[in-house]
């Protein structure tokens, strides 16, 4: 050949390229056109109001007090629950991980009841606990269990089993393999699962206080539903939307502060 | 420490992996087990250092283990087993928590080891953040800091590029020329027992019994010298002989599942 080609570029593209603005401006594009339609009447204030509506009416909340007070309602059903579920689902799910007798017993138990919508449970939980708060509570507590048994256990399994070899060649004693290996290693696994878990405890509380409660927000949105308040309904969604958000921001800080080493 | 396999057979299940190994190896001695792949060298290894247990034969010691020693039997491992939550003198401390010692021994020992290693100035780097001649040498640092009367080393440079293995392997023999233990270093590298080893033994493929032991008559400080370099490349060429067949059935059989 005597004339010099230059060799085309063909690679290039399926890269992820942070783009910091763009999000936020999909975001507010999105109210924007919500809003424009809301004002042109091309959404109904009745089925759909505006979001200037829905911003208007969390603020009358907050003046009023009340979306403090459902919202520390709600908490007062989640936190014991989700550490009640936690707790009791890393003892087994641990169990399960480092003996194999507690996982061949508990395997087919979990593994059995695990499916089972939680939500389901509740009037048989109301039955055994009445109406108040200890058979939410306790709904809670059992959704959380199940993810995070199972977390725990395949975390376990997910330390690789040359670590432990080499904790037991240098004479460490189990319970130093179990502390200082199998723990620490379980750890990503386990946090993992605390992401799952608080999520199922905020889809549960709903649904608990949408069956039989007069506060929280699960409570809130249903009443303002039946009062065709659709301003307030919405302003309960983005109150629990918030409320996830700040749960896995929460947790993103506790992984970030665990897992430095990552 | 004098060593001696008497006898040893493996298997896992139904699968023989190490038919009646017998061997003696003197205190001080640096041994190479070589053979084709899944001739069952590791698991000799693992035996040695009671990670595994023979199906049949026994490992003994003749004469106590030294007083000095806090873990005779020592492994460094092909791919170097550091825990990625600890630092670097974290790691190699773990190896003393669990041992009654004083807090201040403890710490001497581990600045002792990480200097001869080299890792001084990397003590609180975690292993993610070192190559994988670096993370090795905190593998030998960590066994080195137990004052190991054996030491077991499974292939301990099979996960490093060419140019980090020869500088390890400098190292490793400056280690030993000061250090006095027994050693036994499973490899697949020809080169590296050729180097390294007092004796090489060679094992057959599965079920692995032993088809040969050679002594190399250099000792192995006077090995790199330039006069030897012809005898070593014939050594060489003599372990490759032996299990070159092998090697091939070894290859073009299909793996376990």
């Amino acid at each position: 050949m005597s004339e010099r080609q230059p060799i085309q570029f063909r690679g290039g593209g399926f890269d992820p390229v942070p783009r910091r603005s763009l999000p936020w401006v999909v975001f507010a594009g999105l109210i924007g056109l919500w809003q424009l339609a809301s004002d042109t009447g091309l959404l109904s204030p009745l089925f759909m109001p505006s979001p200037l509506a829905v911003v208007k009416a969390l603020h009358a909340l907050w003046i009023d007090g009340a979306l403090v007070g459902h919202v520390v309602a709600s908490l007062k059903r989640i936190v014991p629950g989700w550490i009640i579920g936690t707790a009791a689902g890393l003892a087994v799910g641990l169990s399960m991980g480092i003996f194999s007798a507690a996982r061949a017993a508990g395997l087919p138990i979990v593994s059995a009841l695990f499916p089972i919508p939680k939500i389901a449970l509740l009037p048989l939980l109301i039955l055994w606990f009445g109406i108040g708060e200890p058979s939410k509570i306790a709904t809670i507590a059992l959704g959380v269990f199940f993810p995070t048994t199972i977390s725990a256990y395949t975390a376990c399994d997910a330390v690789p089993r040359n670590l432990i070899r080499m904790g037991q060649s240098f004479g460490l004693p189990g319970r130093d393999v179990v502390a200082k290996i199998l723990l620490p290693g379980a750890m990503p696994g386990i946090l993992a699962g605390f992401r799952i878990s608080s999520s199922v405890a905020l889809l549960l509380v709903v649904a608990a206080e949408m069956i039989g409660a007069e506060r929280g927000v699960g409570a809130f949105v249903l009443t303002a539903g039946s009062l065709m308040q659709t301003d307030q309904l919405l302003a309960g969604v983005v109150l629990l939307s918030i409320l996830g958000l700040l749960i896995a921001w929460g947790l993103g800080r506790l992984e970030r502060a665990m897992l430095k080493w990552r | 420490m004098p060593l001696h396999v008497e006898g040893v057979s493996h298997r896992y299940g139904t699968l023989e992996t190490l038919d009646s190994i017998q061997l003696d190896i003197a205190d001080g001695e640096t041994i190479a087990l070589i053979g084709p792949s899944g001739c069952g060298k590791s698991t000799l290894l693992g035996i040695l250092g009671g990670l595994l247990q023979p199906s049949a034969g026994r490992v003994t010691l003749s004469g106590p283990a030294p007083r000095d020693s806090l873990n005779p039997f020592t492994y460094i491992f092909q791919d170097f087993a550091l825990l990625p939550w600890r630092s670097v003198e974290a790691n190699v401390s773990l190896a003393l928590e669990h041992r009654a010692l004083p807090a201040v021994e403890r710490r001497e020992r581990v600045a002792a080891s990480l200097a001869l290693t080299g890792l001084s100035e990397f003590a609180s780097a975690y292993p993610k953040q070192l190559s994988g001649g670096m993370r090795q040498r905190v593998g030998i640092a960590r066994a080195l800091v137990v004052r190991p009367a054996v030491l077991l080393l499974d292939e301990p440079l099979s996960a490093l590029d060419a140019q980090t293995r020869e500088l390890l392997m400098e190292d490793l023999l400056k280690i030993w020329a000061r250090e006095k233990s027994t050693r036994v270093y499973v490899t697949h590298n020809l080169e590296e027992a050729a180097r390294l080893a007092d004796r090489v033994v060679v094992l057959s493929r599965r079920p692995g019994h032993i088809r040969e032991i050679l002594r190399i008559d250099v000792p192995v400080a006077d090995r790199s010298r330039p006069e030897h370099a012809v005898l070593l490349a014939e050594f060489q060429r003599q372990l490759w002989a032996l299990i070159r067949d092998e090697a091939a059935t070894a290859d073009r059989e299909l793996q376990r599942v």
